[in-house]
Order: C-alpha cells, then sequence, then structure tokens
C-alpha cells in the first residue's frame, strides 16, 4: 500500500465516522424540533437529549480531524479547495457554531426557547446542505482555473440536477441514518413510545434514501462520464449495499433487533462510501488533482502516520469508556442518573 | 474586488476571529487547572465549599468550552479559506502539531463528557477528579501544538526551498524551532494567570455585591494565591522572551521598543508618544532594553534603522507590548498585596476599594491577552511567514471575503451576548447559599 492510499483511508475513516455520527446529531436535533412543533415533544426530547448531550463535542471533532488531515497529508487541497469554497463551507460554519451555541445556552445553560430549538433542528437540515457542495465540486467542472486561482462557478453549481441531487441524498441519508440509530436507543431505554415513533420516521425516510442515493449515479452519467464508468464497473459492491439495506428495512418491519438493523445500515454506507471513494480515484478534484500530485512529502506523510496510530491508542480505549457510560449503561440510558454538574 | 481588498477583509476577518477565539481559548485552557486544584483541595481538607466551587466553576466552564469549540473549528477552517497559499506551504511543513492539536482536543472533548455527567457518580471522589487530568491534559496541550505552528511562522525551519520547490522537510525540526519554548511555556502560563485572576474577578464581584459566605472568601484566596504563582512564573518567560526576540527577530523587538539606533547599553523605552518619528513623554530606563536582550547592560541592540523599511512591523504595536506588561506587572503587584495582606491581616484589602480592584482584574488580564496577541500577529508583519512568504502573497483570490467579515462580525457577537447573558443567568438564578443548603437537605435524605 502506497503512503498516498493510506493517507487517503485514514481521511476517508474519519470523514466516515463524520457521516454516520454528525447524521445521528443533525437529523436527531431536526426530529426534536420538529416534535417540538408537532407537539409531540414529550415522547422525543428527553431520549434524544440523553443521547446528544455527552457525545456532541465529540461529533465536532471528527470534521476537525478530517480538514486538519486532509491539509496534512494533501496540502494542495488547501489551495485549490480554500479558494473556491470560502462561501459555502463559510455558511456550513456558522451554521455550526449556531448548533454548538444551542449546547452550551440551552442544555448547559437553562435558555430554553422554542424559536431556538426550531432554528437547531434546521441547521441539522442546511449543515449537510452546504457541506455536501464539496463533494458535487469534487467532481468537476465548477471549479475553473482563473489568472489569480480556481474560481468557483456559482451559477453553474446552482443550476446543475447533479448538486440538487447530492444535496437531497445528503438530507434523505440524514434523517434516515438517525431515525435508525434513534430507534434503537429508544428501545434500548425502554421508550415504548418514542420507539414505536422513530421506527416510524425511519421506515417513511428509507424510501427516500435509497431513491435519491440511485439518482446521483444516473445524473453522475451525464456530469462525468469517466466517474460513472468506474461507479458501474464497482457494481457489485453497490449491490451488496443494497441487500443490506433491505436487511435494515426488514428488521425495523418486524421490530426485531433493532441493534442489528443500525449495524448493516452502517455496513450499508460503509459499502456505498467505498464504492464511492474508490470510483473517485484518484482524483481529488476532477480534473485538476489527484492524490499523487497534491501529496505531501514523504518525511510528512511517515510523521502523520505515527501520530495518527499513537493518537489512536491513546482515543479508542477513551471512546471505549465514552460509550460504555453513556450509550451502553442502562442506568443513565432508562434516564435513572443524570449527575450533571 | 481585487486582490487588495481581498488581502485587506482576509486580514480583519482573522483578526476578528482569533480576537474572539483567544478569550475562550484562553480561558478554556486555564480553567480545568483550576477546577482540578479546587477539587483536589476540597477532597484533601474534607470541605465541601472547595468541591461546589469546582463544580459550579465546571458549569461556566462547560459554557466557555462549548463556545471555544465553534470558533476554533472557525477559525481551523477559515485558515484554508482565507490564506490558502500559506497553507499549502504549511500543510508541507507544520501539519504534524496541528494533526495532534485535534487529537488533544478530541482527547479534551471525551474526557470533559464523561466529567460533566459523572459528578455524584463515584463513592470515591478521587476516581472523579482522576477523569479531569485527561481534560486538563488535553487543554493545556492543545495550546502547546497550536502555539508551535504559531512559533513556525515566527522562526521557521526545517525545509529548504531550491528553486521554489520544498525539499529536506522534516516535521520534528519544524516544530522544535527556535520561537518554540518561550512562547509556548508563554502562552500555556498567562492562560493559568488569566483564568485565576478573572476567576477571582468573580469572587471579589460576589463579595461586593451582598454575599458576605466564606465561600466567595476561600475562592478568592484561592484564585489570587495562584493568579500570583503564575504571574511570577509569567514575568521570568517574558525575560527569555526578550532573549529569543534579540536573537531571531530583532526586528520585532526594535519596533515593540521603539528603538530605532543600533547602539551599547540601549534604554528600554516605556509608554509614550511617536510624534513624526520622535518619541516623546516616555519614560527611559537606562541600559534596560540591554539587559532584557542579552542579560549585559553594555550588549549592543540592533536598531530599527538598520533594517529594510518593508520589513519592519507598524509601530504601534509599541502599545500593545505596554498594555500586556503593565497589565502583567499589576497583577503581580496585586496578588502579591493581597495574598500577603491575608496572611498578616493587614485590613485595607479587604476594603471596597480593593475589591473593586481585583475585580477589574478579570478584564485586565483578558486585554492583556489581547494585547499580547495583536503584538505577536502584527509584529510579525509584513510576514506571514517570516522570510519566506509575505501576507499579502498567502491571502485568497475569492471576491466574497467581505460579505463573509459581515456575517462571522454577527455571529460572534451573538456568541459573545448570549454567553455572557447565559453565564450571568446561571449564577444568579442559583446562589451559592441556596445550593450549599439543597444539598445539606439531600444529605439530610441520604442518612434517613
Amino acid at each position: 500500500m502506497t503512503l498516498e492510499i493510506l493517507g487517503i483511508s485514514v481521511l476517508g475513516l474519519f470523514l466516515f465516522g463524520y457521516i454516520i455520527i454528525a447524521s445521528i446529531d443533525f437529523g436527531a436535533g431536526f426530529f426534536n424540533a420538529f416534535s417540538t412543533v408537532t407537539n409531540k415533544q414529550h415522547i422525543l426530547t428527553k431520549v434524544i437529549q440523553r443521547y446528544l448531550s455527552p457525545v456532541w463535542e465529540v461529533t465536532n471533532v471528527f470534521l476537525v480531524f478530517f480538514f486538519v488531515g486532509m491539509v496534512g497529508f494533501f496540502p494542495k487541497t488547501a489551495y485549490y479547495y480554500g479558494t473556491t469554497l470560502l462561501v459555502p463551507v463559510s455558511i456550513a460554519i456558522i451554521l455550526l457554531a449556531i448548533r454548538g451555541s444551542y449546547y452550551a445556552f440551552t442544555v448547559y445553560g437553562g435558555l430554553k426557547h422554542k424559536r431556538y430549538t426550531i432554528l437547531y433542528g434546521l441547521t441539522g437540515l442546511f449543515i449537510p446542505a452546504s457541506l455536501s457542495i464539496v463533494l458535487t465540486i469534487s467532481e468537476g467542472g465548477f471549479a475553473t482555473m482563473g489568472n489569480s486561482g480556481p474560481v468557483l462557478d456559482y451559477w453553474a453549481l446552482f443550476s446543475s440536477p447533479l448538486s440538487w441531487s447530492i444535496v437531497v441524498l445528503s438530507l434523505t441519508a440524514v434523517l434516515y441514518i438517525s431515525a435508525v440509530f434513534l430507534t434503537w436507543y429508544a428501545h434500548h431505554a425502554k421508550d415504548e413510545a418514542a420507539t414505536n415513533l422513530l421506527r416510524k420516521y425511519a421506515l417513511i425516510w428509507a424510501g427516500p434514501a435509497i431513491i435519491t442515493a440511485g439518482g446521483i449515479i444516473v445524473e453522475m452519467r451525464a456530469h462525468n462520464p469517466e466517474h460513472y464508468q468506474r461507479l458501474v464497473d464497482l457494481w457489485w459492491l453497490f449491490a451488496l449495499s443494497v441487500v443490506l439495506f433491505a436487511g435494515t428495512v426488514y428488521l425495523l418491519w418486524k421490530r426485531r433487533a433493532y441493534g442489528l438493523a443500525f449495524g448493516l445500515l452502517v455496513g450499508q454506507f460503509a459499502l456505498a462510501f467505498l464504492a464511492y471513494g474508490a470510483s473517485h480515484y484518484p482524483y481529488l478534484l476532477y480534473p485538476y488533482l489527484t492524490l499523487y500530485d497534491s501529496f505531501t512529502n514523504r518525511s510528512m506523510a511517515i510523521a502523520l502516520v505515527i501520530a495518527f496510530i499513537a493518537g489512536l491508542g491513546l482515543l479508542l480505549p477513551s471512546l471505549y469508556l465514552l460509550l460504555k457510560l453513556f450509550l451502553f449503561n442502562k442506568e443513565y440510558v432508562e434516564g435513572k442518573r443524570n449527575d450533571h454538574a | 474586488m481585487g486582490n487588495e481588498d481581498a488581502v485587506f477583509f482576509s486580514r480583519v476577518l482573522t483578526e476578528l476571529t482569533l480576537s474572539f477565539h483567544i478569550i475562550y481559548a484562553t480561558i478554556g485552557v486555564g480553567i480545568p487547572l483550576m477546577i482540578m486544584i479546587a477539587q483536589w483541595v476540597g477532597i484533601k481538607k474534607q470541605d465541601e465549599h472547595y468541591i461546589l466551587l469546582a463544580r459550579r466553576w465546571t458549569r461556566g466552564y462547560v459554557i466557555t468550552v462549548a463556545v471555544g469549540v465553534v470558533t476554533g473549528t472557525a477559525i481551523g477552517l477559515l485558515l484554508s479559506l482565507l490564506w490558502p497559499n500559506f497553507m499549502q506551504l504549511a500543510g508541507n511543513v507544520i501539519a504534524l502539531p496541528l494533526f495532534m492539536e485535534t487529537f488533544a482536543f478530541f482527547f479534551e472533548a471525551i474526557f470533559l463528557g464523561i466529567y460533566i455527567y459523572t459528578w455524584d457518580r463515584f463513592e470515591n471522589q478521587k476516581k472523579h477528579l482522576l477523569l479531569l487530568i485527561p481534560v486538563a491534559l488535553g487543554a493545556s496541550f492543545s495550546a502547546v501544538f497550536i502555539t508551535i505552528v504559531n512559533a513556525f511562522m515566527n522562526a521557521p525551519q526545517g525545509f529548504d526551498v531550491v528553486n521554489g520547490q520544498l525539499v529536506n522537510v522534516s516535521p520534528i525540526v519544524a516544530m522544535f524551532n527556535p520561537a518554540m519554548p518561550t512562547k509556548v511555556a508563554h502562552v500555556v502560563v498567562t492562560a493559568y494567570m488569566t483564568a485565576a485572576f478573572v476567576l477571582a474577578s468573580i469572587g471579589a464581584y460576589r463579595l461586593l455585591k451582598g454575599s458576605d459566605h466564606v465561600y466567595h472568601k476561600k475562592a478568592l484566596f484561592l484564585t489570587m494565591k495562584l493568579g500570583l504563582l503564575f504571574s511570577i512564573v509569567t514575568t521570568v518567560l517574558g525575560d527569555f522572551s526578550g532573549k529569543y526576540l534579540a536573537q531571531y527577530q530583532p526586528e520585532k523587538l526594535a519596533a515593540a521598543e521603539w528603538h530605532f539606533e543600533t547602539e551599547k547599553g540601549a534604554p528600554l523605552i516605556l509608554y509614550g508618544v511617536l510624534d513624526n518619528g520622535e518619541v516623546k513623554y516616555a519614560l527611559k530606563i537606562p541600559a534596560a532594553l540591554s539587559i532584557l536582550a542579552h542579560d549585559v547592560p553594555s550588549a549592543e541592540v540592533i536598531g530599527l534603522n538598520d533594517f529594510p523599511k518593508d520589513e519592519v512591523p507598524p509601530l504601534y504595536i509599541h502599545y500593545l507590548f505596554d498594555a500586556m506588561v503593565t497589565i502583567g506587572m499589576w497583577l503581580a503587584l496585586l496578588s502579591l498585596v493581597y495574598v500577603i495582606g491575608i496572611w498578616r491581616n493587614w485590613r485595607f484589602v479587604l476594603r471596597k476599594w480593593f475589591r473593586w480592584l481585583i475585580v477589574l482584574g478579570g478584564p485586565f488580564s483578558v486585554i492583556a491577552i489581547e494585547a499580547g496577541w495583536w503584538l505577536d500577529e502584527v509584529g510579525r508583519q509584513p510576514w506571514i511567514l517570516r522570510g519566506i512568504m509575505r501576507t499579502k502573497e498567502a491571502a485568497t483570490t475569492s471576491g466574497h471575503v467581505d460579505t463573509m467579515l459581515l456575517l462571522f462580525a454577527c455571529l460572534y457577537l451573538i456568541l459573545g451576548v448570549g454567553s455572557v447573558v447565559v453565564l450571568s443567568r446561571m449564577f444568579r438564578k442559583n446562589t451559592v447559599e441556596q445550593e450549599l443548603a439543597d444539598r445539606a437537605s439531600e444529605n439530610v435524605g441520604d442518612e434517613l
């Protein structure tokens, strides 16, 4: 395995981790807000907040990891993406800040406002939408090289069916992933009413999620034939992914083994993510930037890999402790303990 | 928007973001250590007051850390968005500490989540205190790693540029650059110092506003002792920083001290104003600059006139230097008088006017932090990477920086006002007296 592949695999791992746990977080915020509007908050709010409170900062760190690692392993991306992404990423930062401050001000600070809860829920939809633009741009055709550097063509971006399909996919995926996870969590917490409601949401969003995912592949055919061809070559990975998707839906439908259902969902997205990433190879930005011409020097790459391994040695036990104390601790999950400072 | 504008607005947005973030970041680095000390004293002395002190500080800390997280994410991303050329170069040479910073921060975030949700969960309180150690370590190491990156910008090394290409990159040599030891030590210790004085300021304010509870007196005495300790260390480190500058960034030292002519036995200029290149109304301490720079009164210090005009930082950094040093000295003196006063029963340290001075110490220490960072950043100009890349070459070419500046300014306004409102509400609603009474009745309930 070359250092380039090792680097992109590490980053892919973090990006995938972020996609899953941030989706849970974003969707949970949205469902929480939705239940406030529809007067069902007595069913959902407690179980959602109990999950979210101790973990939200950890979610954020996955994102920071990804972009810091990106600049570390592939410094040229800072130049190409940094210049083109100023507006979409700035908007995402501001929305992320609103989200973070929601925890600070309402959960920890006791400033309860219905409007703030709704704003918070909406950021859960707008953040994935604005971040998904990065993936769209990476397909090429939106950023061009001007005299003074890369320039983003906003009109092309906003009028492209591909970018809107990716936005819609990000939304349906967020809601689907989140609902499946929270169904399991609520069931774990022995909260019958919340489980039933969330299971319903999960089943509602399953269809749109898979349809929009399929739609992207069709869009790609017109937009980036080279990438499309590589996607089609990996059809078997997508087929496996669909099988896992069917498994999740079946288990939810039969009200069985919610934990396994979520596991299958992670597998489904992991396979699709892998297939997408592998077919994107070797480009980081069509057609300007590949893994190889943007890679850092050898000594930095080795240093980063060593730091990464050492860091994981520190983090994995800590994450395990966090999960053990909150996610898998019966008393905490069932709301019998709070112990907040 | 021309490139000049993009550079200008990129600078303003970066300055604004850093100035805002640094308040929360500094408090976030310093407070975990204070909480740890208070909780430890509480366990040792079996004194409920110190434990409650740690607990209430934690509640406030969580708010500041949350704002610090979001502004930290903002500055992390903005570096690539506003200074893409710089980050491309920096990514090649100094990405290692940036990457390690995320690990330190990750570590802190995980254990903070655990720590705040496990009060009262353990029979043995020491176990709970143990959970705070990784929080404090993570917070301090975040500061260490990020400051290493900043040190690298001041004294870049660990690579060669041959025909515009970076070669012979050594990430470790880049990390251990000459600016690193003094800068890292200074940033970390002043963060502890600031945290101590901010907390002392809160304690003194409560005492002034009618609560005469012994809890606040204990809090005030503890934080002033810590403030004294860290301000003494800061003074010593300040001396080392002067020596570093004299050797590696003489133009920054000369600009900060308004030292124009190269001379032996150079005087230290404090305060004063600059009128058409002439220093007026200043306090001149003979030979002090030579001592600060080289430890020897007769040593030669290079003056500003010996540098090319376009490589000299703006001269207003002298005011920043004055502000920082004056506040540092003042706080050291204030805490020294207070601590000795308590030991020797001097009545005046308990008087209202003295407590007001302590209250002012909190905001002052934050101003000193701001002045220090501005001195560091402006004092490095015109370079973003000293001697290698100028700030104007590093900026983005995007035409939307001005709009983004407006958006971020609104965001920081909301976050700033929000955090002040929430923090003050949180502690006003739930007073110490009330909480102590609540806990006492809970304990009775447990025994019955």
